[in-house]
């Protein structure tokens, strides 16, 4: 599925990449310890995060992550907003917590990791 | 070909930069995906180490057409146990750190898992060095 599709199903907010609906994802994994997503070889993938903050938008950068989605009501800040669109990452801000977010776009048909 | 970027402690909003910047001349010379997201993620873990532990650092960055060669030094507290340090889990790490979604003792490890070659070393209250390696030949 695409972010537009993602967003769809999270009752979610498009905050960057608005276009880009070409680009498919397979897989999500849903953390918090941005430690955890730096070990992750998985393309394809969407990364959901309670963390707001520069730093998820790094991580998502060095492992090739292009869809971020905050959960729990958090919202981008400008920082992060310009990290993303230098780097054409797509963030989604999402009111729906960690694991409502999850069971929702896993019974769409994302896919787990383990 | 060879760069140079420093890094300052507790600088948490610039760390990455370097990272960043390795990423975009390597895509620039078409190195492979795969290496390219190897380098990066251990640049980065090392970044952030320098940014959680250190007071200043610097990265040396040299690229031939055999390796990526990458030297991180630091000045500050330097590591007591360098053995205890690799263990996954175990970690020194602030709460702000922490907060940072950093500090879970997964740097280092993930640092070697990402690289061909890596040494460490580390002189208390002076500080850190580390070296690793990422060959070209070996998947291009």
């Amino acid at each position: 599925m695409n972010h537009k599709e993602i967003a769809k199903i999270l009752n979610a907010r498009i905050i960057t990449g608005e276009g880009g609906e070409q680009t498919e994802y397979q897989y999500a994994f849903a953390s918090d310890l941005m430690s955890d997503v730096l070990t992750i070889d998985t393309e394809h993938l969407i990364l959901l995060t309670g963390l707001a903050n520069l730093q998820a938008i790094r991580t998502a950068e060095m492992s090739d992550i292009s869809c971020i989605v905050l959960v729990r009501g958090k919202k981008a800040t400008e920082d992060m907003i310009q990290l993303a669109i230098e780097n054409e990452q797509t963030i989604i801000e999402c009111s729906y917590s960690m694991f409502k977010a999850s069971a929702l776009l896993y019974n769409a048909g994302l896919e787990s990791l383990y | 070909m060879q760069f140079e970027f420093k890094i300052m402690g507790g600088d948490f909003a610039s760390a990455g930069t370097a990272s960043s910047e390795v990423k975009k001349v390597l895509k620039q010379i078409n190195i492979d995906p795969k290496i390219i997201k190897r380098v990066v993620v251990a640049l980065y873990e090392a970044e952030v180490n320098v940014c959680a532990h250190a007071y200043a650092g610097k990265v040396d960055v040299k690229i031939t057409p055999e390796e990526i060669n990458i030297t991180i030094t630091d000045k500050g507290p330097g590591i007591p146990n360098i053995e205890e340090a690799m263990v996954e889990g175990y970690s020194t790490a602030t709460p702000a750190v922490r907060e940072m979604g950093f500090g879970a003792g997964m740097g280092l490890p993930n640092i070697k898992r990402n690289t061909d070659k890596m040494h460490i070393e580390s002189v208390v209250d002076k500080g850190t060095t580390l070296n690793f390696v990422n060959y070209l030949s070996k998947t291009t």
